[in-house]
């Protein structure tokens, strides 16, 4: 499968996931999304000696895999992609320093893998626009993310139509790297006013209106605090070490 | 070059998101002003094109390995610096996002590496002055090359500073950037000529499309030649005068290496022919070591930055003058 199908393949796949994850869809987006950014936080700001404490964040991943009934297939896919690069950068720290930043590099792209499965785009940019984030960044990340899909199939079939009349070439030729690509570049100008013009028919003003525009209720700021508290605690105080010295 | 949030730390995170913020507020100012409708679903389309064909593999000749489009430079010729900044912030922010390349907490540092130097470097001070007076062929793949190199060597090296700040590695900022820049300098360059082969076949098909071309052909320049010598004067004075203070005390490369071959500052000049060019040179300079002759104070040095640099500027418009004058003459 090509780089480009395995995209396509992989953006069905989160939208199918999104679409089936049960109680964890159900929570308020932006309680999701500060969620992910405070533990990512916490996961960084971990001492790179601390390997002991760093692996205390386990428990949030693992809690939320099990009550979310989410696949670990992808996201171990995901890990793989990150870390050889972070084992380059740790590579000339001491080994536990390079355990920390490789359990670092883990738990901040599960952290992410569990926001955008449990969450559709549209709902996070429901969120950020709840944040108070510039309307035309979140109209941008919605339109590219719509277009995507549809661009990466375009391409796709281009790169194919190309491959096909050049059997057994591994690329685009040099000569074919300004036609081939600025021709798609013309056709996704064009096809920017069509989507400008249906938009209008379909009375876009502007801005965009989304469903989750409601305030966080009283229980989602709760459980922020709890969140918020479970963090401190698993940040400032070795739970692990602790748990394990009352059990030996 | 899309950093991990293992590699970050909160503060440098922090830091970069505060910067990335105000070039994202100033641009959203600057897009607002254009007040076009059509340009956010432009915007848009273009980020998916990007994301797009970033996937596309381009085969380097005679290497046997391949290469992907610029995006940044791509977009800001394209949409312009600002409209082409928040579009990859949007492409950033989906591939954070959706195929965990770069991380959330250090999207701030991604933004500034990849979207700030390519978007506002790359198409401010490479590509608007080359296309000022009208684009060709040559030009495009120039400024295209250039910005690509420039803008990944920036970038290259904010990832390596970013990295250091944060603690994470314990490998010496030096040798990070000595492993950092060459590779990226040979991205940068196969980067530069995919993007180049792109823009010139917008420039035959569609020469519209493309920004900051012929932006100066009939407009007059902003300054005026008489603000223009002004505010050179007064940057040399601000230079000469107030920056002199700040000016090393330590001795510059060749006296370090005198110092360190002889142990002295100078070598003291035994012949009879160096001791008369000295002593003439003693006294017709009137600033020895950069001092008036009498004071060896701060003031002193202050004074002879601001003289200096008014000797320096009449010696340049005298030069300047001349060369005109000989050049009509010779008309």
């Amino acid at each position: 499968m090509s780089k480009i199908e395995n995209a396509i393949h992989e953006l069905h796949r989160i939208n199918s996931m999104q679409e089936g994850a049960g109680r964890l869809k159900e929570a308020d987006p932006l309680l999701k999304f500060l969620v992910t950014i405070i533990y990512i936080i916490t996961v960084v700001s971990f001492d790179n000696t601390d390997a002991v404490g760093e692996l205390a964040m386990i428990l949030y991943p693992l809690c939320m895999f099990i009550i979310g009934e989410l696949s670990v297939g992808l996201c171990i896919k995901r890990i793989g992609y990150i870390i050889p690069f972070v084992c380059l950068v740790g590579i000339f720290n001491p080994p536990g320093s390079m355990v920390t930043l490789i359990l670092k590099g883990i738990f901040t792209i599960t952290a992410a893998y569990i926001l955008i499965i449990t969450t559709g785009i549209e709902d996070i940019c429901a969120a950020l626009a709840r944040l108070h984030m510039p309307k035309i960044i979140v109209t941008l990340v919605l339109l590219i993310y719509r277009y995507i899909t549809v661009l990466l199939e375009e391409v796709n079939q281009t790169v194919q139509a190309y491959s096909l009349r050049a059997p057994g070439q591994k690329g685009i030729a040099f000569r074919a790297w300004g036609p081939l690509t600025g021709q798609i570049l013309l056709r996704s100008m064009d096809r920017a006013s069509a989507v400008y013009e249906s938009m209008c028919l379909r009375g876009y003003r502007g801005t965009f209106i989304y469903k989750n525009t409601v305030r966080m209720r009283l229980k989602d700021i709760a459980l922020l605090v709890a969140f918020c508290g479970i963090m401190v605690l698993l940040r400032y105080v070795h739970v692990f070490e602790i748990v394990g010295d009352f059990i030996i | 070059m899309h950093m991990a949030d293992a590699l970050v730390a909160p503060a440098v995170a922090a830091t970069m998101y505060t910067c990335s913020a105000v070039a994202a507020g100033y641009s959203v100012k600057k897009v607002k002003l254009v007040d076009d409708p059509k340009r956010i679903p432009v915007m848009g389309v273009m980020g998916a094109f990007v994301f797009a064909t970033q996937m596309i593999n381009f085969t380097i000749p005679g290497t046997g390995s391949s290469g992907h489009l610029c995006g940044g430079m791509l977009l800001s010729a394209i949409l312009g610096p600002y409209a082409g900044f928040l579009t990859m912030i949007g492409v950033l922010l989906i591939q954070c996002l959706l195929f965990a390349d770069g991380g959330i907490l250090a999207l701030g540092c991604n933004i500034w590496n990849m979207a700030f130097y390519g978007c506002f470097i790359g198409a401010m001070l490479i590509w608007r002055p080359m296309m000022r007076k009208g684009a060709c062929r040559w030009k495009i793949i120039a400024a295209s090359v250039i910005g690509c190199v420039v803008t990944l060597q920036l970038g290259a090296f904010s990832v390596c500073l970013e990295t250091t700040a944060s603690g994470v590695t314990q490998l010496p900022l030096t040798v990070f950037v000595s492993v950092m820049q060459p590779i990226h300098l040979a991205i940068g360059a196969v980067e530069g000529l995919i993007t180049a082969a792109v823009l010139c076949f917008i420039y035959e098909a569609r020469p519209e499309l493309l920004w900051g071309i012929n932006d100066g052909v009939d407009k007059k320049p902003g300054l005026s030649y008489k603000k223009t010598v002004i505010i050179l004067v007064i940057a040399a004075a601000v230079i000469g005068g107030g920056l002199s203070l700040a000016a090393s005390e330590y001795p510059d490369g060749l006296e370090w290496s005198i110092q360190k071959i002889t142990g002295e500052d100078e070598i003291e000049a035994s012949d009879g022919i160096y001791e008369a060019a000295a002593s003439v040179q003693e006294k017709t300079a009137l600033l020895p070591d950069y001092s008036v002759k009498t004071t060896d104070s701060q003031a002193g040095t202050s004074l002879s930055g601001i003289i200096g640099a008014a000797a320096v500027i009449a010696l340049c418009t005298v030069f300047c003058l001349v060369f005109r004058l000989f050049r009509k003459n010779h008309e």
